[in-house]
């Protein structure tokens, strides 16, 4: 099983698992079988603290019909890495560059998928 | 010398340029209008289809876009490539093509685009998926324009009136231009009050979605001398750092910083040697980041520099005097559009409003989000 296949089965089990180099301490997300950039192989899987930082954020106004307006924002890991998600469960012109969040495990149209909330 | 293009400078032209069905082309396919353009630009050059013996290609639509094109021109090219960076691939084409001639694996290239997008009844794309944001139902490109945009607010106190100067700016220049989409001119206030998109971007801060075709001839300095109007590629330069949003390292900086100083080394000139530039604008903070990251100002400096009318026309910069991406034509993949624009320029035939005594205009192409970027440096035979 490769990285992704491996992340998509611990979110399919509750778990937000990330990657973490044993040599070097560097962690990775999106999940790959290297560090890129230096190439260490040596990538164990950590549960992420599921703390992060609100790099930049957008209401993504899509019409009621399709299913209507969300969240699309950046999010800077506790641990370094950056990911792209939703942050849920106020309005989403309310989220805010720099707001504290915290990560739960949702589905999206039926995919499991790590999202955010004001913590 | 590793990485030095310098041997380079002023050793291939463009010695032929044009644009089809800039707008609405309907009834047309993509390949029949990038046929069209070919044919176009090789009338301009004074050549034939003969001639061609290097094609290059990309559209959104097409897998193998070199093959299509070269079969429907029916010539067998020595070589041909449909390399696909986004918006920015006809100047990374350029260099592929600067490089083969300057080698002497071949004479003629021909560099095309076509899309009936708009006709078709919107944008299309053969873009793959992008791993774990695909799961967010992501629009792209926009949203991640947005963000950029967004970010782009909050660490340089920009506001939504910085980003609407561009897009008043851009329609000001098309309303010049006969060939563009779009002619009203809108003000600030216009482009606040228009339909928000993905917050900060408006309807407004947005590219058309129209149809169009554009095609260049190339040729070696030692063959562009006999034609009528060529205008040399002085430099050029490429790079790119991330293909999705959220592995891009700064979302204010772009990599082009490093393409334009490749293309300035390269030409040995500075950014404000340059008469005209042309930035591939598919959203209002494009221009910004651009102008910042070639540096035509310091980063962060750039809300202030687009602001009252300095790259509008009158103004102390001429930025896409054909009305951009914004106001002229986005046919999906704009990239050729700023090159012609910019060519046309320095050989004083811009269809809409010329500038004065132009030798040196640089057009840079952007792919993807903000991902892969290419700068390349034109000029007239007097900078040689």
């Amino acid at each position: 099983m490769g990285p992704e296949e491996q992340y998509r089965a611990y979110l399919a089990d509750g778990k937000f698992m990330i990657q973490r180099s044993v040599s070097t301490g560097a962690y990775v997300f999106y999940p790959r079988i290297f560090i890129p950039g230096t190439g260490e192989t040596d990538l164990e899987w950590v549960e992420a603290s599921g703390e992060g930082v609100v790099h930049s954020t957008t209401t993504n106004r899509r019409s009621p019909e399709k299913g209507g307006t969300f969240n699309v924002s950046l999010i800077d890991l506790a641990e370094g890495p950056r990911m792209l998600s939703r942050v849920v469960g106020m309005a989403s012109e309310d989220v805010t560059i720099g707001m504290q969040v915290k990560a739960r495990i949702d589905e999206i149209e039926g995919i499991p998928a790590v999202i955010w909330e004001a913590s | 010398m590793a990485s030095d293009m310098r041997h380079l400078r002023g050793q291939s032209a463009c010695v032929g340029v044009a644009t089809f069905g800039t707008g609405e082309c309907p009834g047309w396919s993509s390949l029949e209008m990038m046929g069209k353009a070919t044919l176009m630009a090789l009338d301009d050059a004074g050549l034939k289809i003969g001639d061609i013996d290097g094609v290059w290609a990309a559209t959104a639509v097409h897998a193998m876009p070199s093959m299509s094109l070269a079969e429907h021109l029916g010539i067998v090219p020595k070589y041909s490539s449909g390399s696909n960076t986004g918006g920015s691939s006809f100047m990374a084409h350029v260099i592929d093509a600067a490089v083969m001639l300057d080698a002497g694996l071949i004479d003629t290239a021909l560099i095309a685009y076509g899309s009936n997008q708009r006709s078709w009844g919107g944008f299309r794309t053969v873009s793959e998926p992008v791993p774990f944001e695909s799961d967010y139902q992501v629009r792209l490109p926009i949203n991640a324009y947005a963000l950029a945009a967004a970010r782009y607010m909050h660490e340089f106190a920009a506001t939504r009136e910085h980003l609407a100067e561009v897009a008043v700016a851009a329609r000001a220049w098309a309303s010049h231009n006969p060939e563009a989409f779009t002619r009203n001119l809108i003000t600030v206030q216009d482009v606040l009050d228009a339909r928000m998109i993905s917050d900060p971007l408006g309807k407004l801060d947005i590219c058309l979605v129209t149809d169009g075709a554009a095609a260049i001839v190339m040729k070696r300095a030692d063959q562009a001398k006999d034609f009528a109007r060529p205008i040399y590629l002085l430099g050029a330069g490429m790079a790119h750092d991330h293909r999705m949003i959220s592995e891009m390292p700064n979302l204010t900086t772009t990599c082009a910083t490093e393409s334009s100083w490749r293309a300035f080394g390269m030409s040995g000139l500075k950014p404000k040697d340059i008469d005209t530039v042309q930035i591939y604008d598919a959203f209002t903070i494009n221009t910004i980041l651009f102008l910042e990251d070639m540096g035509f100002c310091e980063k962060g400096e750039g809300k202030d520099f687009v602001s009252g009318g300095h790259i509008a026309p009158g103004g102390g910069l001429p930025v896409n005097t054909n009305g951009g991406g914004l106001s002229c034509v986005h046919p999906g993949m704009y990239g050729l559009y700023p090159l012609i624009e910019a060519v046309r320029q320095t050989r004083g035939d811009a269809p809409g409003q010329q500038i004065p005594d132009v030798n040196l205009s640089i057009a840079h192409g952007n792919g993807g989000v903000l991902s892969s970027q290419c700068t390349t440096i034109w000029g007239s035979v007097d900078t040689l």
